[in-house]
Parts: C-alpha cells; structure tokens; sequence
C-alpha cells in the first residue's frame, strides 16, 4: 500500500513541477508533512545531498525520500512515479513534433526559442557562480569588498576554462579534473 | 538492440555526471551524440532541452526522453531515461543505506565545490557555442541578452521566458516576411510528398 501511495504522489509531483527540480521543492514539503515521513530539518538535509551528487535533484531526492520511507523498492517506486509524467507526456509531444518541426511556424518559434534557451542556460550558469565564486551570498555578513571574489574559486575557473577552449577534451575529463583539485587544495 | 543499450549507457554516463540542474547534461549529450556519435545536430538538442524546460517533470528527464524519443522512438525514450535514473538510483540508495554522514564527509564537500566551478566553466564554453550555431543577428543577441536580465534579476520562470522568445520568433519571421513564402514551400512540398 505504502508503494502505491509513493508511487501516485511522486507522480503528482512530477505532473505539476513546472521548471526543474527547485520547483518541486514546496510538494515535497507538503507530502512530507501530510504523511509524517520525515521532519522538514531531515528533508533539507536530503535536498542539500541530492544537490551535491551526481544526477537530477528531483530525482535524487525522490529516491532519498521513497528509500527512507520505505526501503530500497520505494526509492525505486518513487523515482519511477516521478519520471513517469515526463515519460508520457514528452513521449506524446516528441510523437507530434516529428511531424511539425519542418512547420514553418514551428520553426520560427524555435528561432526566437534558441537564444533564449542560450540566455537561460548563462542565467543557470551566473547563479552558480554567484554561490561558488563571486560570494554574493557572504556579502551582506561583511562589507568586505575585497571578499567579493573567492579568488581560489575565480583561478580555477579561468584556468579550467581556458583548457576547455584549448584541449577540448571530454567534459567528464573536467569534471573529475576539477574533483580532484577540491580535494588536493580543499576548496 | 545494441543501439538501445549504447543508448542506455550514453544517458547512463550522462546521469553520472550531471551536476546541478539539467542545463548540466548539455555539455556531455553534446559530447556524446554530436561530436562523438554524430546521431544528432547541434540546434536539434537545445530545441529538445527547450521542450524539456517549457513541459511538466524533471527537466533532465524531459531531455533525456525527447533525445531517446529521436533517437529511436518509445524504445529509446524509456532505454535514455532509465539510463540517466539509473546512477541517481544507485548512489543515493548507496548513501541512504551506508553513509548517513554524508554531508560531514569533508571529501565530497571540497569535491563538490570545485565540481561546480568546473559546471560553470563548461557552461561559459556551450554559451558561445549555442552563439556561434546561431544567425549571429542582432535581433538574437537581444533576445539572448532579454532572457538572460529577464531570469537572473526578475528571477521570472524560464517557462515565460520560452513562451515570449517563441512569440517573439514567429513575429520577427513574419514581419521579415519569411513566414508566407515558407508557408507556401511547406505546403507545396507536403502536396509533393503526398502524391
């Protein structure tokens, strides 16, 4: 019965998280409390992990949930509701859109779309930097402008950017490059 | 059958080194299935990460299925998907089971943290990219410029953001004039087909 209910609420979830996995956050907080699965102190330490490991946060954070509450079948039961929505409904658009992406309408629509998606993607990347590099955060605690910058964090950048540019190596390559270097230098 | 399990553990390396938000996955599909694979174009996977960020779920998943979708119909959907859960499924049953601790283990921390300015680098560099794929017009480096202030200072939804630049899309094409002609070769063409 449990994995029933895990499964239908993941699904809702996934229904009606509109704009990634931050989006499903107040569901989340609200399924919690309706069942009593968890504290709300437990669940921001699950979203704060699922945050730092690989793979969608969304996801990560169903399978924590449905593991906690009921093993490892209801982490599988949970993330499988939570998936399932995006399976159906993007399987249908994407049956459509084979069909219409030599549309001309469609394809205007995609030429206003693209930058814009570029536009979002930057964003993405600026708020990421906004924790990690510029210390936008920190700066209301001091006033310190010279703590604007995480200078450790602005080096690495610059250098890994420009091997980016120059090697063109495997993005993994960079990641783990980069793993390496927090553990080495204790970022 | 091999394409599906190629499919499966493509998305399976994605899903097990996607970083943040699902924005983070686009340097490696690129990777993967434009540079290495040559399965799919450039412009076709912002299109698919646009759908995916304009519908309802997990957006790295939407991807993830509208790639498998392309790639080879329901079945590669479903072998895309799995493939990028599958990590997340692992480790973080992993870590439920055996690291309650996670979070104090200095290890990961230091990781994680240069992990993400690695994700910014890699970002920075799929940007110009997307910019060089582009008509390179001014009217795109407006909008680009539009939804970039329109996110990070209104902190609007990128679900309106998408809606407005398609908006804005079919309008530029029509007032250019673009739009009636394609109309007609569209059309004309499909009578072709039909025959």
């Amino acid at each position: 019965m449990i994995y029933l209910i895990l499964f239908l609420e993941f699904f809702k979830v996934g229904l009606f998280a509109l704009g990634g996995g931050l989006a499903a956050l107040p569901f989340l907080q609200d399924l919690i409390v309706k069942y009593g699965w968890m504290t709300s102190a437990e669940l921001l330490n699950m979203i704060a992990i699922s945050e730092s490991t690989p793979g969608a946060i969304g996801i990560n954070t169903a399978t924590f949930i449905g593991n906690n509450t009921a093993g490892i079948p209801g982490g599988i039961i949970a993330t499988a509701g939570l998936a399932a929505p995006s399976i159906i409904i993007i399987t249908i658009i994407a049956h459509y859109f084979e069909s219409f992406n030599q549309h001309p309408l469609v394809k205007s629509a995609f030429s206003g779309i693209r930058p814009a998606v570029a536009g979002l993607i930057a964003s993405a990347a600026f708020e990421l930097a906004r924790g990690g590099i510029f210390n936008l955060n920190n700066l209301q605690f001091n006033n310190n402008l010279l703590q604007f910058f995480d200078y450790k964090s602005l080096f690495l950048l610059v250098i890994i950017f420009a091997a980016i540019r120059k090697f063109k190596k495997h993005p993994i390559f960079y990641i783990m490059a980069a793993a390496l270097i927090g553990i080495i230098f204790k970022f | 059958m091999k394409k599906l399990l190629k499919i499966f553990l493509i998305f399976f390396k994605i899903g097990s080194f996607t970083f943040g938000g699902g924005y983070a996955m686009l340097p490696i599909i690129k990777r993967e299935l434009v540079d290495n694979l040559g399965w799919i174009k450039e412009n076709d996977i912002y299109n698919y990460y646009a759908i995916g960020q304009s519908t309802p779920g997990i957006i790295a998943v939407n991807t993830a299925t509208m790639t498998g979708y392309s790639l080879c119909g329901i079945k590669g959907a479903l072998a895309a998907t799995s493939g990028f859960i599958m990590p997340s499924l692992i480790i973080i049953t992993l870590i439920a089971s055996f690291f309650k601790r996670f979070q104090q283990i200095n290890l990961f921390q230091h990781a994680f943290a240069a992990i993400q300015v690695a994700v910014v680098a890699l970002i920075i560099d799929i940007v110009i990219k997307m910019w060089q794929k582009s008509d390179k017009s001014k009217i795109s480096l407006l909008i680009f410029l539009l939804a970039f202030l329109l996110l990070v200072i209104f902190d609007l939804s990128p679900v309106f953001v998408i809606l407005g630049s398609a908006a804005a899309g079919i309008l530029i094409q029509y007032y250019r004039g673009n739009l009636q002609p394609a109309y007609h070769n569209y059309h004309n063409q499909n009578q072709e087909s039909d025959k």
